[in-house]
């Protein structure tokens, strides 16, 4: 059986692990590397890795981590945040990045999405989408790593999942926006809403406070794979309780 | 010394560090004399087939590879390539029998087979598969795959049963990525490295 992935997120700037602070820049977790190693042996499935340093004067940023991650893990990982082009994407790649994920630049320009699916395979190209509900219907947010110019896009999320598809989206990571941060469960209509129209892994992101929100969002909405990062940074739950009751359920897990 | 073939299209970072884990040496190379004096050759590959086939057939490595007589392990496309040809629309080094095909998946199940499946073992006397067991879990990201025939030595379902490594005599493959694939993916290195040529 096809196992369901349990995902730690981790924030990563400058080359350390960092959690938002709100309104008070990021606070240093920890060492990349021994917060990468924790995780693994912790059983998780994969990691993603998400690059918030700012490139404010164009730069590319530093990225030498990649590597150190690479030969450190045994199992794979995604790089998320500040990929916006296909020599981005073959750097990160290069690096031995398994996955990269890319969000805000698809939305500018998502004719990217045909380009890197096609130079490097679609199974390493996961798109990113941050999703709130409003009146009733589900719609696109840009930006969203900035407060001050995160904005409301006009795409209607269930239109954009079926473009991305079309374009060669290999798996699609599904934020909830309404549930971020609080910890009260994963937007479970929604993601059944985008789980039957997506042909393609859906991983989703947002709201895990306990582990009966990881059973809940496996047995009712039938992701592939749900992602957290506070939970598991704050040591609220551990990947190893959650697999362990995800069994008993009889949702399919690697042990 | 360990060769890991550069076809152009692979990710190899990941394919080395692994062997670097396991204390082995290994170079990448599309060098053929480095690849025929090789006591190992490593055939990664991610990505399309006919791509994959262009660059070797431009690095004149066709023949070479046919004739290595050391073991040889394909990962994922690279394991596809071995068989005779692709369904995505390539003559492949025809080594093994056999095509390469789309996985048809019944039901609804989401494709690329992304994430940990499980092996089943068909031929559990073979050195690649010494301590490894039906129901461990190895991490797969493919959309095609090698229907179960005579050489497979393993086998994964999804929807649909296909080869998840195969062997003929020195030429082996794992359509997984041991590279990627925890204890059980390191282990399946260490047998094709300590394995006895044959």
């Amino acid at each position: 059986m096809l196992a369901k992935r349990i995902i730690p997120c981790l924030d990563v700037k400058a080359g350390v692990v960092v959690k938002g602070v709100q309104f008070r820049g990021h606070e240093v977790v920890g060492d990349i590397l021994e917060l990468a190693a924790r995780y693994r042996d912790e059983g998780a499935d994969e990691l993603v890795f998400y690059d918030i340093t700012a490139s404010s004067d164009g730069r590319s940023v530093d990225r030498s981590w990649i590597k150190r991650i690479a030969n450190l893990l045994d199992i794979p990982f995604c790089v998320a945040g500040g990929l916006r082009t296909a020599d981005d994407v073959r750097a990160t790649l290069a690096q031995g990045a398994d996955k990269i994920s890319i969000n805000s630049p698809a939305l500018e320009n998502p004719a990217l999405i045909d380009a890197l699916s096609r130079e490097f395979g679609k199974q390493c190209i996961v798109v990113g989408i941050d999703s709130r509900e409003e009146d009733g219907d589900y719609y696109v947010y840009q930006y969203t790593g900035d407060d001050k110019r995160t904005v409301a896009t006009k795409r209607r999320t269930l239109d954009w999942v079926r473009e991305i598809v079309e374009r060669g989206a290999g798996e699609i990571v599904l934020n909830c926006m309404n549930q971020d941060g609080v910890r009260r469960g994963y937007d479970i209509a929604q993601l059944a809403a985008v789980r039957a129209i997506a042909p393609v892994p859906l991983i989703a992101s947002g709201g895990a406070g306990a582990i009966e929100h990881f059973t809940e969002v496996f047995q009712k909405a039938n992701v592939d794979g749900a992602l957290a990062a506070s939970i598991f940074h704050k040591k609220i739950v551990a990947i190893q309780d959650i697999k362990t009751t995800l069994a008993q359920q009889g949702i399919p897990v690697r042990k | 010394m360990i060769a890991i073939l550069d076809s152009g299209v692979a990710n190899l970072t990941s394919v080395q560090a692994a062997l670097d884990r396991l204390g082995a040496q290994s170079i990448i190379t599309d060098d053929p004399k480095v690849l025929q004096n090789a006591n190992r050759v490593i055939l990664p590959g991610v990505g399309a087939a006919e791509a994959a086939m262009t660059s070797l057939k431009k690095k004149g490595l066709v023949e070479v590879i046919r004739a290595l007589t050391c073991p040889v392990l394909g990962i994922c496309l690279g394991m596809q390539l071995l068989f005779d040809r692709s369904e995505e629309g390539a003559e492949c080094l025809g080594i093994i029998d056999g095509e390469v095909r789309q996985l048809r998946v019944l039901g609804d199940l989401p494709l690329p087979h992304m994430g940990w499946n499980q092996l089943e073992v068909l031929d559990a006397a073979h050195p690649l598969l010494n301590g490894i067991k039906t129901g461990d879990f190895v991490y797969y990201v493919h959309s095609f795959a090698a229907p179960v025939a005579g050489n497979t030595i393993a086998q994964t379902t999804y929807g649909t049963a296909f080869t998840a490594m195969v062997a003929k005599g020195n030429f082996m493959g794992c359509q997984f990525h041991p590279e990627r694939s925890g204890e059980t993916g390191s282990r399946i290195l260490k047998n094709f490295i300590e394995m006895e040529n044959a």
